[in-house]
């Protein structure tokens, strides 16, 4: 599904230009519209969604931010805020969602489920998006309150401000490989593993 | 607290007793609710009965579930929570199905419409099949889910596989699915299919034109 | 409700089968198997809505056969937030199920909280003390309120009125934050303990929610004001999505959607629990089982919260002090200062925490009224502190079942004004 990621020399391309004023300015120009234009897509799923509606409402009110144009179209989205726990069978669903996106795009990983698989550890969900697609942001929580939202929602505008035109592996699309995973197996077994209490949870009496 | 002493037996038991002996098996009280443990080749018939007769009036199809016990002995039960609204009375029947023998009942969807779903989700969750229903896929997972059987004591709770081979099977399903007019049509025609395309279909490939 | 209050006089021009061109009034349902007229003899089109859409009120994916404009057929698909509940449920303590409730239904984690303690008590024949029946109601009567506001505004964008929602939000984040001095969290509020509460109400709770319930009425009215009369609202909603009275009882839907069309059965006063009998409040009955009369139930239902609410205060003043939690040690966890002191009191504490209570062998079901419709916890215990089998009996995932049968003949957009008013919560089917 997707295309495959290009074989070859995967490394850090090295820009020919070296950055000057002219460059920094340009940066700071379309960094300041792209952090505070940032149309979401908000790919919610479940409690966090409806946290996500009442940031969006009057008294949390994302559209200080500029985000109060939701766009639930793909293709003119800016940030996939993933409000949820996603099931395996969601997961071609975000992928192709995420792959319909057009650079620059980033996504918000919003409460513990889609983070990790929150108290999910099950055999129906996956434990974490970033398994599944590339994130910029987790926000904790469960649900996170507005306010964590928000502060989620700040520092991935503090993270674009910190970008620059002349880094090209930033608007590099990350495909699904060719054996149909985004992340390396054994990556994904390994941040997989219960942890902590959840070691326990599977006996069942 | 449990067990036959936990309250009076429903009236409707007296009744069952009466016109289905053989098909009765036991009755039991537990925390108030009355349990029928009825023979699972008259399941159909008796629930009909409950629906139509006057005495009985049980309208309201409450739940259809299935229940696995820890202890493997024990067989699979099948659940059905009926309610009779004009009369305020609940009944719950019960039918036990070997696991030794395929795990097959009696759809109820022709008495009670809301039966489809329920029914679709105890196949899907159990592997336990209801003769008669009109369309028994999954409906939880996907159709083509290869693990098995979640709510089955045998399955564990993470799943059989591995994580990573949990992902690549959901990313190579294909999200599109049932969304042609031919699979609609053919969802609606299930029934009358020749066996190998039905099974063809069932493991989620395309056919070839001819 | 016998007779329309308006009259929209609204048509759209049809043909019928025999070519003549008809003006149909807006909102009327066609009969089904009435056949619309192919004119150009195409073939009919899908259009897949969903998972992801805006308007799907969670993850479900609706394909839609369509002849034009006409539906032709529905077909649901579910199971895109399948999280495994009902198998996590068989490896948790019975008050360690309780936060997993929350995140079912969570537009009214609240409700499902008190259903599952509910359920657990009566498998295991405890009674609940009456302060802490008072405090159910409460938190079910404000689970209701926040349910239905959230569908009252989400059905309101999805036909296209956006100000209800930002209004009927503002409401909900008043509730949000008494739920949130009573319990410490907005929405998985994780409210019961078997055998109690996790916690009394703090001061100013009272006062707060009173508060809310003086003003609230205001702000219902603003939002009837906005709707009931309104032509846009009335010809998009009167006549669509149909069903009667037998075809519910038959498709097993309950709350509000069994009550839209007729038929008067809601589980607080058929088969009371926490004392529900001794209240006073009506229950709105439908009559034309449309999404119209579906609307009028739901504005209504909170209506009779609020007057419930105001009653159960009431009481609440009268049993002040009064314990929330059963004196059961087995059952509650002591004081902190007493199993910190007492041999005896640390003992109970340490057999709850590590093995946690002990459900007797057999069987409980338990039904509540949902705000979406009845919710039953059905437990079946092996003596064990966790269950064989804890199954949720979900309202939304019978009610939504039906949706086939009342997109029969409509038009698309009519499709999701029906999806709205079913009033689905997608942790709730799909479990």
């Amino acid at each position: 599904m997707g295309l495959s990621l290009p074989v070859g020399d995967a490394g850090t391309e090295v820009s020919t230009m070296s950055p000057n004023w002219v460059t920094t300015r340009l940066d700071f120009l379309a960094n300041w519209a792209r952090s505070n234009s940032l149309w979401p897509m908000p790919f919610g799923t479940a409690c966090c969604a409806i946290e996500f509606m009442a940031t969006a409402a009057s008294r949390f009110d994302l559209a200080r931010f500029g985000m109060e144009r939701m766009s639930y179209s793909p293709r003119q989205a800016d940030v996939l805020i993933c409000a949820g726990r996603l099931p395996f069978k969601l997961a071609p669903v975000i992928r192709r969602i995420w792959d319909q996106m057009p650079q620059p795009k980033w996504s918000i990983s919003m409460g513990a489920c889609a983070s990790s698989g929150g108290i999910f550890d099950t055999y129906a969900m996956v434990q974490g998006i970033d398994t599944i697609i590339p994130v910029d942001v987790y926000v904790p929580g469960c649900p996170p309150r507005p306010e964590g939202l928000i502060y989620g929602i700040n520092l991935l505008q503090k993270k674009i401000k910190g970008e620059s035109l002349l880094d090209a592996d930033l608007r590099q699309e990350h495909l699904v490989g060719p054996d149909g995973l985004f992340q390396p197996a054994r990556h994904i077994d390994e941040v997989s593993e219960p942890f902590g209490n959840s070691v326990h949870q599977t006996r069942s009496s | 607290m449990s067990g036959a002493d936990d309250g009076p037996v429903s009236p409707s038991v007296a009744g069952l007793r009466a016109r289905f002996a053989g098909a009765v098996r036991r009755a039991v009280v537990s925390c108030g609710d009355t349990v029928v443990y009825l023979e699972p080749t008259r399941a159909h018939e008796v629930l009909a009965w409950l629906r139509d007769d006057p005495s009985q009036q049980f309208d309201y199809l409450m739940d259809i579930t299935a229940v696995e016990y820890r202890d493997e002995e024990r067989p699979l039960e099948v659940v059905w929570q009926l309610r009779s609204l004009s009369r305020r009375q609940d009944l719950r029947l019960k039918t036990e199905l070997a696991k030794d023998a395929p795990l097959e009942v009696d759809s109820v969807y022709d008495l009670w419409k809301g039966a489809d779903w329920l029914e679709r989700e105890v196949f899907d969750m159990f592997g336990i099949t209801f003769r008669g229903h009109p369309d028994l896929r999954r409906i939880l997972m996907w159709e083509t889910y290869g693990e098995g059987f979640p709510l089955r004591k045998s399955f564990p709770l993470r799943g059989h596989f591995n994580r990573a081979e949990q992902t690549r099977q959901a990313l190579a399903a294909n999200p599109e699915a049932h969304y042609s007019l031919e699979e609609l049509s053919i969802a609606a025609a299930y029934a009358e299919l020749p066996p190998e395309m039905a099974q063809r279909l069932a493991r989620g490939q395309r056919g070839e034109v001819a | 409700m016998s007779t329309r209050t308006i009259e929209v006089g609204l048509r759209t021009p049809t043909v019928d089968p025999s070519g003549a061109v008809r003006l149909e009034p807006l909102g009327v349902q066609l009969p089904p198997h009435t056949p619309v007229q192919d004119d150009l003899g195409g073939e009919h089109m899908l259009v897949n809505i969903g998972p992801q859409h805006p308007a799907t009120h969670g993850v479900l994916r609706l394909v839609v056969e369509l002849d034009g404009e006409t539906v032709v057929r529905v077909v649901p698909h579910i199971g895109y937030l399948h999280s495994g509940f009902e198998k996590l449920g068989e490896y948790r303590f019975y008050n360690q199920i309780i936060p997993l409730t929350d995140r079912t239904d969570y537009l009214s984690p609240m409700a499902n909280n008190v259903c599952l303690a509910l359920a657990a008590e009566k498998l295991m024949g405890i009674e609940i003390t009456e302060r802490c029946t008072v405090l159910r109601v409460i938190a079910c009567e404000i689970s209701r309120i926040i349910s239905h506001l959230v569908w009252l505004g989400t059905t309101g964008i999805d036909l296209g009125a956006f100000t209800p929602f930002l209004w009927l939000f503002q409401q909900r984040e008043r509730l949000y934050d008494l739920q949130e001095a009573w319990t410490g969290a907005r929405l998985t509020t994780s409210l019961t303990r078997v055998g109690g509460l996790m916690a009394d109400i703090p001061d100013g709770f009272e006062a707060g929610l009173l508060d809310f319930c003086r003003t609230f009425p205001k702000t219902l009215d603003e939002v009837d004001s906005m709707f009931t009369r309104n032509a846009i609202w009335c010809g998009r909603t009167q006549g669509v999505g149909v069903i009667s009275g037998p075809d519910a009882i038959n498709y097993s839907l309950s709350g509000p959607m069994l009550r839209a069309s007729g038929v008067d059965y809601d589980v607080r006063k058929d088969r009371p629990y926490l004392g529900y009998e001794t209240y006073d409040f009506d229950v709105p009955v439908g009559e034309h089982g449309d999404i119209y009369d579906r609307y009028r139930v739901r504005l209504e239902e909170m209506y009779q919260s609020n007057r419930i609410l105001v009653q159960a205060l009431d009481r609440l003043a009268r049993l002040k002090g009064a314990p929330i939690n059963v004196s059961d040690p087995r059952v509650i966890l002591p004081p902190k200062h007493r199993a910190m002191s007492d041999m005896e009191a640390m003992i109970f504490h340490f057999k709850q925490v590590m093995e946690g209570v002990k459900a007797p062998v057999g069987e409980a079901y338990f039904g509540v009224e949902n705000p979406k419709g009845e919710l039953g916890y059905y437990f079946v215990s092996d003596g064990t502190a966790k269950p064989v089998r804890w199954r949720i009996r979900p309202p939304s995932f019978i009610n939504l079942a039906c949706l086939p049968k009342l997109c029969e003949g409509v038009l698309l957009s009519d499709v999701i004004a029906i999806n709205a008013s079913i009033d689905i919560v997608m942790g709730e089917i799909d479990r």
